[in-house]
């Protein structure tokens, strides 16, 4: 009886959070293999087999290499400007202030720096992209270039020209991006014990020794998966990309990446098929992207 | 504090460096400071200016304090509506969210039965796939189902993709709470439904607390899957669907100061809600970083 009651408890509470996840979630993704091996159009009652015809295409697609290439880009250069940034004004934030009595300090006013510097964080990236659009803009209205006349230079075409406009994103998404890695980090710096910069000190240890001899190793573990984290958020620049440059990624596609090509190709060219494909060579090069990354990262840990 | 300036002072002449430091530290920290406010104010200050002054020099201020704008955002360009939709569709989502993640959390962090492992993995699995590869199929489900433009849809998708890593962290949040409390209500004649909400979950608070937060953010910040699920009705949009076609609109009317007013107007409440709760919202998003 009371197992009966118990398996029933067991069942009931696990029964709509696995039909839910099922329907809208697995379901989804399980189709979405099969699609990638049709020519699907959305509209169709019968699925048609065509094979690995879609990934053959994939492979004369320009626009597709464009896309992956844009977002080798991304997902080089977004982890590490912002895990620099970061980490920097993360230790000047906690250890700044040098050491002084008892251990160190941060600097001051370090909390008001970190409440700013979060606050990205909390906006919803569409909201951040149209902020951006109005800030970017290539005449005199827009802060950016009007504040360069001003100066006396000539305005920029932040979104508009091929070379910068995937630079101009990459910019805003760093700018979103780094009060969060502060505060994960500052976390992770107060998990150091106080002794050891002490002892550091006393030998005689500058603010720049103490870093990357002391802060740096110890905080190996916490900087590898904010590197994760930053690059699965580099698959991610969908919202901010769409908003600021369209969905064919304008100038000319120099800003498109998988993403938005997905969502192009499924809901403007209503070719579900050739986007399912495309959605799986994405999540192979997720899956390849984090397992690397921590492979390539993992050292022996150090114990405190 | 007269003592500590002169003990500081005297710490800068033993090691002049750090003086010097210091100061760079103090413009490093204020240029990135000022990068966030002054989008953000000029932002602010733009949803005062006219039409002439925005298109104007960028760092003049407001020649006069124009209200319209805002009256005119928030009418005719449905902002509160848009606000209105999303705070009903993410307190119903989040809600579900905690309310299922924690009930199957719970139920696979302590108890024992056949397949707990599989089923556990089963949801640890979601978290691995790239949204953008369900998009297609998960229209047509959606679809199918008769939820295509509704707001019901729309909160059960928001619950089911929250759920792989809601359940994740709750489950590895209920297996570091005792078991004694657990046995203790047991034996006290508590149904296992009791003991669930009446000891349990009172007890994970901290956990519930940081994950909600991470979801209600989520959620309330989600674009992508409104784009799909709500295309035909704007009367449903959420803000940020709103906020993205405002803008494209503004460019046809060039009714800029409202575009402004509108991004103001979503920008000030989140700002609110994060001044008065920022301690809970960086370690709550914190802590879902980590673990």
């Amino acid at each position: 009886m009371r197992r009966l009651r118990k398996y029933g408890f067991v069942a009931g509470f696990l029964a709509f959070p696995v039909a839910l996840y099922s329907v809208f979630v697995i379901g989804p993704y399980v189709q979405a293999f099969q699609i990638s091996f049709t020519d699907w159009n959305g509209y169709r009652s019968k699925l048609r087999y065509i094979g690995f015809d879609n990934f053959i295409r994939l492979f004369d697609d320009e626009v597709f290499w464009q896309a992956l290439r844009n977002h080798g880009i991304l997902l080089l250069v977004l982890p590490i400007v912002t895990v620099v940034i970061a980490l920097f004004f993360a230790f000047l934030l906690n250890l700044g202030g040098g050491p002084r009595g008892a251990g160190m300090r941060g600097i001051w006013g370090s909390k008001f720096y970190r409440v700013v510097f979060f606050f990205p964080q909390v906006l919803a990236v569409a909201v951040v992209g149209v902020l951006f659009k109005a800030v970017y803009r290539p005449d005199e209205g827009g802060v950016v270039n009007g504040a360069l006349i001003k100066v006396g230079f000539e305005p920029v075409g932040w979104l508009i020209e091929p070379d910068l406009a995937l630079w101009s994103v990459i910019a805003v998404m760093i700018w979103q991006a780094v009060g969060f890695y502060v505060v994960l980090f500052s976390a992770g710096m107060a998990a150091i014990p106080k002794d050891y910069f002490e002892a550091a000190a006393l030998d005689g240890a500058g603010r720049i020794r103490l870093f990357f001899s002391i802060t740096l190793p110890l905080l190996r573990d916490t900087v590898q998966v904010g590197w994760v984290y930053l690059g699965i958020a580099a698959f991610d620049g969908f919202a901010l990309i769409l908003v600021l440059a369209g969905n064919k990624g304008e100038p000319d596609g120099a800003t498109t990446i998988l993403p938005v090509e997905i969502w192009k190709t499924a809901f403007t060219y209503s070719k579900v098929g050739y986007a399912s494909a495309m959605g799986v060579v994405l999540f192979f090069l997720t899956v390849t992207f984090a397992v690397l990354t921590l492979r390539t990262t993992r050292r022996e840990r150090i114990e405190l | 504090m007269a003592k500590d300036t002169t003990m500081s002072r005297a710490a800068a002449k033993a090691r002049p460096r750090t003086g010097v430091l210091g100061g760079l530290s103090h413009v490093a920290l204020l240029i990135w400071a000022l990068l966030i406010i002054l989008p953000l104010l000029w932002t602010f200050l733009a949803s005062f200016k006219s039409n002439a002054e925005i298109f104007g020099d960028a760092l003049q201020l407001p020649g006069q304090l124009r209200l319209d704008a805002w009256g005119r955002a928030w009418d005719k360009a449905h902002v509160g509506q848009y606000m209105l939709n999303t705070v009903v569709v993410v307190f119903f989502s989040t809600s579900g969210t905690m309310l299922f993640g924690s009930m199957a959390a719970y139920v696979l962090a302590r108890y024992r039965f056949v397949g707990n492992r599989l089923i556990y993995y089963y949801f640890v699995a979601g978290m691995a796939f790239p949204i953008f590869l369900a998009l297609g199929p998960l229209f047509f489900v959606v679809l199918q189902l008769g939820l295509l433009n509704s707001h019901v849809g729309l909160i059960l998708v928001y619950i089911a993709y929250s759920l792989p890593f809601t359940v994740f962290f709750l489950a590895a949040f209920f297996r570091t709470l005792p078991d004694t409390v657990a046995e203790a209500a047991a034996i006290d004649g508590a149904s296992h439904t009791r003991a669930f909400f009446q000891v349990m979950l009172p007890m994970a608070k901290p956990g519930l607390i940081s994950i909600t937060i991470f979801n209600v953010l989520g959620q309330w910040n989600q674009y992508l899957l409104p784009l799909v699920l709500l295309t035909d009705n704007k009367d449903k949009w959420v803000i940020t669907q709103g906020i993205a076609d405002i803008s494209t609109i503004a460019g046809y009317e060039a009714d800029w100061p409202g575009l402004f007013a509108a991004l103001s107007m979503t920008i000030l409440p989140v700002m609110i809600v994060y001044i008065v709760f920022q301690r809970q919202i960086q370690s709550g998003l914190g802590a879902g970083a980590l673990k």
